[in-house]
Parts: C-alpha cells; sequence; structure tokens
C-alpha cells in the first residue's frame, strides 16, 4: 500500500490560498521532506495529512484513510510531532512515554523508548527544565510510542542549536533504517537534503519543484559552469569568439555554462587568446541553495522567512563545498 | 468507547502536576483552611451588622403598628413580615432563621387597658445576633413601657432551634463553598485557554484520548481535590473553633456537582475567549462576586436586600445555601431545592463546555 497519496488538495481561509493544487504520493519506508519558508503551506497541508484539518478540495488518502472522516482510526497508526511540540510542565519523559502508552492501551518499555530516541539520560527531569532538543528529541519518543508505520515530524529541529539538530537527525535515520515512512516538514535546505530521499519544495501553496535532490538539481538549476575571474572585456571576447553562454556579475566573476566536456576547453582557449588577465578557475553546479533561491526567489533565514535577494550578490558568490 | 485507562492515566499526570506545584497546592487545599482560621479568630467574639428579624403580628391596632416603626427604626433590625396564617416555628426553620417575634392579637388593647401584654421573641440566647436582638427589643419595650409609667409589655423568650448557631458554623460551609469555587474555575479557566493557545489540545487530539475523558478527569480531579479540601475545613473549623456541622450524604451531591460544575464553567469561559488574557478577565468578573456575595463570608442575611437578591443569581449561593441547609439547620427541604438547582445548572454548563470545547479546528 502506497502510504500517502493526496491530489489537487486545496485549503483557503479567506482569501489566502494555503494549499493551492498539491498532489504527490509517498512510497513505502520513505523519508519525504517538505521544504519552504513559512507561509509556503507545508503545516497546513501536514495537519490535512494527520486529520487535525479539513480540506476544500482534492482527494487525500492517508493510510489507505481519508484522515479528516477516520481520524480516530488513523490516529491509531501514525506518530506526530507538531510544530512546537510542547508538555505539560510538570510532567518527565518517563512519565509522558508510559501516559501516551495508556492512551494508546499499548504497552511499552519507556527506558527502552527513551534510549531509542538518545533521551534515557533525562527520563526523570521535568518537561520545563528540559532543554529545547531534549523536548524535541520527548517528542519523538511520544510519537514512537504507537509503533505507527508512518510517522509525521513538523519542524523537528527549528530553533534547536547544530548539536540538537544533529542529535535528532540520528533518531530520524534511526528511524528510516527501521523501514518507517516519515513526513518532514522543515525550512533548513541541508535537513532536508541529509535526510530525505525525495523532497517537494512549497511555496505559496504550490509544489514548485519535486524529486530527489539530485533530480531537482538537474530540472532546476543550470547545470555545470566554469567560472573565472577577469574584466567584463573578456567576458565580451569569450562570449563573440565562442558563443558560449556567458555571463558576468559586479565581483568580477565570469560564469560560462558548460554542456560538454570541449565547452570548457574551448572557453580557456577564448581566455588565453584574449590576452587578457584572467584567474581562479573553479567549475561548479547548482546547489539545492541556488536551485530554492532560484524557485522561491529568495534565501530563507533561519526562522524560516524569505529573505529577498540582493540583485548584485546573487547566489553564484557561495562555492559548492 | 470511553476508556477506564485513558481517564485514569490523564488523571494520574494531571493530579500529578498538581501537587508538584506549589501555588497550586496552597490556593487548592491550604488557602481556604487559613481562611477559616483568620476569619474563625476575628469573628469568634460575634458580628454586627443588620439583623434580619421576623415578626408575626396578630394585633391590628395602632400600637402594634409603632411597636414594628419603632423596633424599625432602631436600624439594627430588619423586619420582615410573616403572615399569620404561618406556623411561625417551622417557618423560622424553614427560613433558616432564628430570630423572631410574636405579637399577641390583643396587644393594644391590652396596652390601652394597661393590663400587662407579653410578645413572644424567638432566638438563640448563646448566638451574638440574638442578643442583639433581645437587647434591641428590651430597649423598645422599654420606652413604651416608660410612656404608661408602668410595665404593661414583658417579653416570653423562646427558641426556634434547638440547636446553637455560631458565625463559625456559617463560616465552615461558606468557605467550603468558598474552595470549590476557586480552584476548579481558575484553574479550567486558566489551563482550557493556555492549553489552546500552545497547541496542547490539537496535539492530544492525535491520540486516542477524547475531549469528554479529559473533561471527565478534570472534573475527577476537582472532586477529589475538593473533598480534600471539605474534610480539611471542617476538621479545622471542628478542632480550632469548636464548629457545629452536622455531616450527612446529603453533603455528597454538593461536593460532587460543586466542583463539576465550575470546572465546566471555567473551560466554557477559556474555550470561548479568544486568548488567555481575555480569559483571565472574564473568569475574574464571573468569580469574584460569587467569591464575597454567595455567603462564603458571611451569611447573606446580613447583606442589603438588594444585594441579597443579587445574590440569587449566584450559582454558589445555591451550593452554599445547600451546605447551611444540611450541616447547620438539617434543612433536607431547603438543600433539595437547591441541589436541584445546582443539579440543573451543573447539566447545562458541562454539556456546553463539552460541546463549544474543540480538540481540532476546521
Amino acid at each position: 500500500m502506497i502510504p500517502v497519496e493526496i491530489s489537487d488538495v486545496k485549503k483557503s481561509y479567506g482569501d489566502l490560498h494555503a494549499v493551492d493544487g498539491v498532489s504527490f504520493s509517498v512510497n513505502e519506508g520513505e523519508v519525504f521532506a517538505l521544504l519552504g519558508p513559512n507561509g509556503a503551506g507545508k503545516t497546513t497541508l501536514i495537519e490535512i495529512l494527520e486529520g487535525l484539518r479539513k480540506r476544500d478540495a482534492g482527494a487525500v488518502k492517508v493510510l489507505g484513510l481519508d484522515p479528516w472522516e477516520n481520524s480516530g482510526v488513523l490516529h491509531k497508526r501514525i506518530g506526530v510531532i507538531p510544530q512546537d511540540f510542547t508538555f505539560f510542565d510538570k510532567a518527565n519523559p518517563r512519565e509522558a512515554v508510559k501516559y501516551y502508552a495508556d492512551l494508546f492501551d499499548v504497552t511499552v518499555d519507556p527506558d527502552a523508548t527513551l534510549k531509542e530516541v538518545l533521551l534515557d539520560d533525562s527520563a526523570r527531569v521535568l518537561f520545563e527544565n528540559l532543554s529545547g532538543g531534549q523536548k524535541q528529541k520527548m517528542g519523538l519518543a511520544l510519537a514512537l510510542v504507537n509503533n505507527a508505520e508512518l510517522l509525521f515530524l513538523d519542524e523537528p529541529t527549528t530553533g534547536l542549536d547544530p548539536n540538537a539538530r544533529r542529535a535528532v537527525w540520528d533518531v530520524i535515520r534511526g528511524l528510516k533504517s527501521k523501514g518507517k515512512t516519515v513526513i518532514l516538514t522543515t525550512h533548513y535546505l541541508d535537513e532536508a537534503e541529509q535526510l530525505s530521499d525525495r523532497v517537494a519544495i512549497m511555496n505559496h501553496g504550490h509544489v514548485v519543484a519535486m524529486g530527489t535532490t539530485e533530480e531537482i538539481i538537474e530540472t532546476h538549476g543550470s547545470g555545470e559552469r566554469l567560472e573565472i575571474h577577469g574584466t567584463e572585456q573578456l567576458a565580451t571576447y569569450i562570449k563573440t569568439h565562442t558563443k558560449l553562454n556567458t555571463e558576468y556579475n559586479s565581483k568580477g566573476i565570469i560564469s560560462i555554462a558548460i554542456k560538454h566536456k570541449e565547452d570548457a576547453l574551448t572557453a580557456l582557449t577564448a581566455a588565453e587568446q584574449s590576452g587578457l588577465d584572467w584567474h581562479d578557475l573553479h567549475t561548479r553546479r547548482d546547489s539545492l541553495d541556488d536551485v530554492f533561491v532560484k524557485l522561491v526567489s529568495g534565501t530563507i533565514d533561519e526562522h524560516g522567512e524569505i529573505r529577498a535577494e540582493n540583485t548584485n550578490n546573487n547566489s553564484r558568490d557561495q562555492r559548492r563545498r | 468507547m470511553p476508556s477506564a485507562r485513558r481517564v485514569m492515566s490523564d488523571l494520574r499526570v494531571f493530579g500529578r502536576g498538581y501537587l508538584r506545584n506549589a501555588a497550586g497546592l496552597f490556593f487548592g487545599l491550604i488557602f481556604p483552611v487559613i481562611l477559616i482560621l483568620i476569619f474563625g479568630a476575628i469573628f469568634q467574639s460575634g458580628f454586627s451588622g443588620t439583623i434580619t428579624l421576623y415578626v408575626q403580628n396578630h394585633d391590628t391596632g395602632p400600637v402594634s403598628s409603632s411597636f414594628t416603626a419603632a423596633l424599625n427604626s432602631t436600624g439594627t433590625v430588619n423586619l420582615i413580615l410573616v403572615s399569620n396564617s404561618e406556623n411561625f416555628s417551622q417557618y423560622l426553620s424553614a427560613h433558616s432563621a432564628s430570630d423572631g417575634i410574636i405579637i399577641p392579637a390583643d396587644f393594644s388593647a391590652d396596652y390601652a387597658a394597661h393590663q400587662p401584654v407579653n410578645v413572644t421573641l424567638y432566638g438563640n440566647p448563646s448566638q451574638s445576633s440574638s442578643q442583639i436582638v433581645s437587647g434591641t427589643v428590651a430597649g423598645v419595650i422599654n420606652g413604651f413601657n416608660l410612656y404608661g409609667s408602668r410595665a404593661i409589655i414583658g417579653v416570653t423568650q423562646t427558641t426556634a432551634n434547638s440547636q446553637v448557631t455560631k458565625y463559625i458554623d456559617f463560616l465552615v460551609p461558606g468557605l467550603i463553598g468558598f474552595a470549590i469555587l476557586i480552584s476548579p474555575m481558575f484553574s479550567l479557566v486558566n489551563i482550557s485557554s493556555e492549553y489552546k493557545r500552545i497547541k496542547l489540545f490539537k496535539q492530544l487530539s492525535l491520540t486516542p484520548l477524547t475531549k469528554m475523558e479529559w473533561l471527565a478527569s478534570k472534573v475527577l480531579f476537582y472532586i477529589l481535590l475538593s473533598s480534600v479540601s471539605f474534610l480539611l475545613m471542617t476538621a479545622f473549623g471542628v478542632v480550632a473553633f469548636h464548629a457545629h456541622v452536622a455531616l450527612s450524604p446529603w453533603l455528597i451531591p454538593f461536593l460532587v456537582l460543586g466542583p463539576m460544575f465550575f470546572a465546566s464553567l471555567g473551560m466554557l469561559v477559556g474555550t470561548i475567549s479568544k486568548s488567555t488574557e481575555t480569559a483571565s478577565v472574564v473568569g475574574n468578573v464571573i468569580t469574584f462576586p460569587m467569591m464575597f456575595l454567595s455567603g462564603t463570608f458571611f451569611p447573606i442575611s446580613l447583606m442589603p436586600t438588594y444585594l441579597q437578591t443579587f445574590a440569587h443569581v449566584l450559582p454558589l449561593f445555591y451550593i452554599i445555601d445547600g451546605l447551611n441547609g444540611v450541616m447547620i439547620y438539617s434543612n433536607y427541604a431547603q438543600a433539595t431545592i437547591d441541589l436541584v438547582v445546582v443539579a440543573v445548572i451543573t447539566i447545562v454548563a458541562f454539556v456546553a463546555a463539552a460541546r463549544l470545547f474543540k480538540w481540532r479546528e476546521d
């Protein structure tokens, strides 16, 4: 069975089209990331899948069920960390896991569950005294209690420091290795790249790109480029003498699109022939960041807000690591 | 299907959280006991104010009119006329009152004829209000006797209840009512709006826990808390101030329905308020008048008439009135009426809270 299958899902709040015709399916055992800035519609969409919100239109099947109509049945079979996961201040992780076990009417070993999310060292610390990362791990532990086949993690690492993020990533990788299907929302590109098999980039309620990160870069990126430092005069020279697609930016970088290996030789030969000075040779491919900037027309800051791109400082300055 | 495992688990987590919270524990259990100790100590010596005095006047002559007018003008008693067809003693019991006076049929005639005549004064000699009434009546009679230069009017003292009622006897049920009000009300106003704000309800809706189970566990918790509070306050009232309170199974429905009502009301306020701040303001507007005007700190008979009328729209009034009926007067007719009122408003509040309270949004 395909765990999640949706087509043309729509949800509006007044004039705001939060989710505007989204279709995709998620395969068993896959980690699927919904990537996008705040307000892109990720949480609305994931909440529709969880049966927390009612869609206006479209078809939704989660584990073969209509999430809104069969939310009771569905909730027993999915695990969820909502955005801004929270719990009762005066309860500790151990008690929380036992509580969830009672609610789901299952038997679990709380210590084993907490070990699985690397939280066994803080099993008896009250929720109010846990760090942000520990709170998220506790959320993960609760999502595991009912041994769900499908997990929804809504921004599981937002607001965490790098170490805590990596710890949460380890837990998510562990879930994948156990064959769980995971749907993850994030506004961190590296998180999507690191964890997911496939990514859907959302913006303004639409999916603007979908596939593996490689596929997305392939489809929406501008391919391999050769970059050299030089003058605008040199850029013009290469363009006129080679007919290669050449761009020049204010930082003195000449960027040449390379379709075949020979194109690089042609470009460099032309540069030498020009007698003009050039230096700093690089080749680069668009990263997911570059593609994201193109698709969403901006970068995304750590709070998930879009920062519009400064036209003089485009992403080509960023070297691929 | 509601599940006992889920309700009990939620109750356990909530109760443990409550016990770990010093502020909750203080306001829920210790504060009401402190109030008993403070008010009990302050008013141990009695209280002052206007006392309601029931009058049954069998006389139709002019002297009894000027006699009651004179009583009224003292300012210490507030006269309420009782129809002559009533059995006066039973009437006083039914109104949970101990102070009354009967003016005989031939009062005016006897006074005019200088024949000795007695009014019958009901009261509790040991209760300070009755002492004040007795002193006031004696003063007025003295004045009338001075007119005639002879002791014409006399007083026959009697009591309506054999029981001796003191201020502390009112204070214990009053403050039990107070405790039944504040803990569930403030707590549910707060958590229902707060859980909504931090989206904890939404999170719980992703588990098999139902909103009815959640609400039931809160109601159960506050019934338990109110029962403990009831035992503590009664014990302190009895031990420290020798309060006379009757314990009867009749108390149980009040201790169950009271917390259930205020938990539901708090839930309702928290649910319909847009923000935590609004909820707390609305909660306070509802709670504070009730806290003082329902007979918590003193019997409402001491309040001006318009406030007494107002008290009758306050739900807590019926709980305290019922507790008074059971604990002080053993007046089960009164308690039954109160119980019916409390049961009806509790069902309405609980159903409304359960209906309007949303686990998830559309």
